[in-house]
């Protein structure tokens, strides 16, 4: 009974299974594979060269610099968005009118394609005829080379992030404070809570768990979201705004080297990894659940 | 000797667009007293509960705590306690940090947060629960968490929404009697929000008994029962409600309790009987008007053992006939 019972749930779970093994867990065995490996090109045999190809990685600058980028790239955009995130679905969660406009005007960064809001932003952001430096030289200010400047390339990315993801987050938060009782509020209320303490004390803690799957996603966002580096800067100018996912491309297709962006995914891999396994094990259990 | 005004409560109306769901309520408040606010769902007993904590904003009247206008007072500035039906307990909280909540926000005294702390868990009886989240409790025990929770404000007056109504049978009457004998050891003084007659008619000192929005009747639970001044009063108060026949010119009203199957009497016929244990409910059909039968219930002590179509006779003492006019 038992057996047959294991039997066709097997065969339930076999097409999602053959999916997820043939284009996620065979290619990450694969890459692992690779990033021991070497050969002069695609076509030459490649041989076992143990650890080598981490070495080489561990004296790359550019490799440290895309880390550097990517780390800075995340603490800049994740608490960010979250915060933007949770700000507008507070305020299009009250009753006020329009909340319907609101809503939209907020979502409509998330509908559109990553390469479609960079070419917006490539508008937005150019040095003489973009829409910022248009509306600064109004008021007097020459305004900088948003894309060019390697001080700011970085930065002028992540706004841009920001811009996109929050509206997205939204959604959750939005979807999570619909679910939380009124009288709740009500109670808290009667019971002389300000309204920064019902805030503090109620609503941030039951949102939680939408916090941590939000926070996950916007971590792993900020490592596999690079469609606008493409559009942008190309991770230029000098490195300046490249990221590690947009490295390993390069990597692959323009250097040809697909042994060495074999072990940058990896280490991407590890990373990501351990981010989702820190905050599944830390975060996790300081939330409750209903 | 006239007891203090708790509360005060006048012309207090709220509309929906065009449906008026409370239409000029007046009623009062005593120290130490518990009022239940008493009508069918719908009858706009929790929207009048709502304006006296502040929740919803009436259109016009006034409400008076101890002589003060607080009708523009905002919830926390009422300093008022309440009970909700959900009992709306924080989830993520522990028990010890709900019933804490309140006095935290006002920013009471440590010690003296712990002083009415133990007092009041010791009241209902949480000594064992503090630590533990709403989600681990019973049913029971989240009741006597949101009890505590109102208890330890130590409000002027006490709201409770219907705080009964998720429990089992049994349960509901033993908080019934808990929640009232606290009241009464504390003198609290409670509005008490119920469709429930029974819960309405054993708690309160005095019932606001409501119907679509207006007052029907303001009355002890003995005034309620023994003189209903409308048809309604009458038919909402009792189990089963009070038998109103039609007469010509009034309406003559006579509880099922009330009425005695004797030797002699009006003439009835029996059409069924409904057996409860201590008494049967027997459904008779009376020839009072002189065209057409009324169906009446009669409430008879014990087993009775009438066959269908049986004739019967039945009376009543004068005493227990109530006059009702005709427009009702």
């Amino acid at each position: 009974m038992l057996k047959r019972f294991n039997l066709k749930a097997w065969l339930l779970l076999l097409p999602a299974l053959s999916l997820l093994i043939a284009f996620t867990h065979w290619p990450t065995l694969k890459s692992f594979w690779r990033s021991v490996t070497w050969a002069r090109s695609d076509a030459a045999p490649a041989k076992f060269v143990g650890l080598e190809n981490y070495e080489i990685l561990l004296d790359d600058p550019v490799f440290w610099r895309v880390i550097e980028n990517n780390f800075w790239y995340a603490l800049g955009t994740v608490p960010t968005s979250i915060a933007l995130a949770i700000a507008m679905a507070l305020w299009v969660n009250s009753k006020i009118r329009f909340t319907g406009l609101l809503r939209l005007a907020f979502f409509t960064p998330t509908i559109l394609p990553m390469i479609t809001v960079a070419n917006i932003w490539l508008f937005f952001y150019s040095p003489n005829i973009g829409l910022f430096n248009q509306l600064l030289a109004l008021i007097g200010i020459t305004g900088p080379n948003w894309l060019g400047d390697p001080d700011i390339a970085l930065s002028s990315l992540m706004i841009m992030t920001v811009w996109k993801e929050a509206g997205f987050f939204m959604i959750f938060y939005l979807a999570a404070l619909q679910t939380l009782s009124p009288e709740l509020f009500d109670a808290a209320k009667v019971e002389g809570a300000s309204a920064w303490r019902m805030f503090r004390k109620i609503t941030f803690p039951l949102l939680m768990p939408t916090t941590l799957f939000v926070l996950i996603n916007a971590l792993l966002n900020a490592f596999k979201l690079v469609d606008h580096l493409f559009i942008l800067t190309k991770g230029g100018p000098n490195n300046a705004s490249n990221l590690l996912l947009y490295y390993i491309y390069e990597t692959a297709f323009s250097f040809l080297d697909s042994y060495y962006a074999a072990t940058l995914t990896v280490v991407m891999l590890v990373t990501l990894a351990i981010v989702a396994l820190v905050q599944m094990l830390f975060i996790d259990r300081r939330i409750h659940y209903r | 000797m006239r007891a203090n005004r708790m509360l005060k409560v006048e012309g207090l109306t709220r509309r929906y667009g065009d449906i008026t769901v409370v239409d000029d309520l007046c009623f009062h408040v005593n120290e130490g007293e518990f009022v239940a606010l008493l009508g069918p769902s719908g009858c706009g007993k929790s929207t009048s509960l709502k304006m006296i904590a502040g929740l919803e904003i009436p259109d016009a009247g006034s409400i008076e705590l101890e002589g003060k206008d607080i009708t523009q007072m905002t919830p926390g500035q009422r300093k008022l306690a309440m009970v909700f039906q959900s009992y709306a307990l924080f989830p993520h909280l522990k028990v010890i940090d709900n019933i804490l909540f309140g006095l935290q926000a006002r920013k009471v005294a440590k010690d003296e947060q712990q002083r009415r702390l133990d007092s009041v868990v010791e009241l209902v009886g949480l000594s064992e629960h503090l630590q533990k989240k709403p989600g681990q409790l019973s049913g029971g025990q989240c009741q006597r968490v949101a009890l505590a929770r109102a208890i330890v404000a130590e409000a002027k007056l006490c709201l409770m929404d219907e705080p009964l109504s998720n429990l089992d049978a049994k349960l509901r009457n033993e908080m019934r009697s808990e929640i009232r004998s606290l009241q009464q050891r504390l003198g609290m003084s409670v509005i008490y929000v119920t469709h429930d007659q029974v819960e309405a008619m054993s708690m309160a000192d005095r019932i606001v008994l409501m119907n679509d929005g207006k007052i029907e009747q303001v009355d002890v639970p003995e005034g309620l029962y023994n003189k209903p001044k409308t048809v309604f009063t009458a038919q909402f108060i009792g189990s089963p409600p009070m038998n109103i026949m039609h007469l010509a010119n009034e309406r003559l009203g006579v509880r099922p309790e009330h009425i005695a199957i004797a030797d002699e009497g009006r003439p009835a016929r029996v059409i069924s009987c409904d057996y409860h244990g201590a008494d049967t409910v027997v459904l008779a059909e009376i020839g009072e008007a002189e065209d057409r039968a009324e169906i009446i219930k009669i409430r008879y002590p014990g087993h009775a053992l009438f066959a269908a179509q049986q004739a019967i006779s039945v009376n009543w003492r004068p005493e227990h006939e109530h006059h009702f006019p005709v427009s009702q």
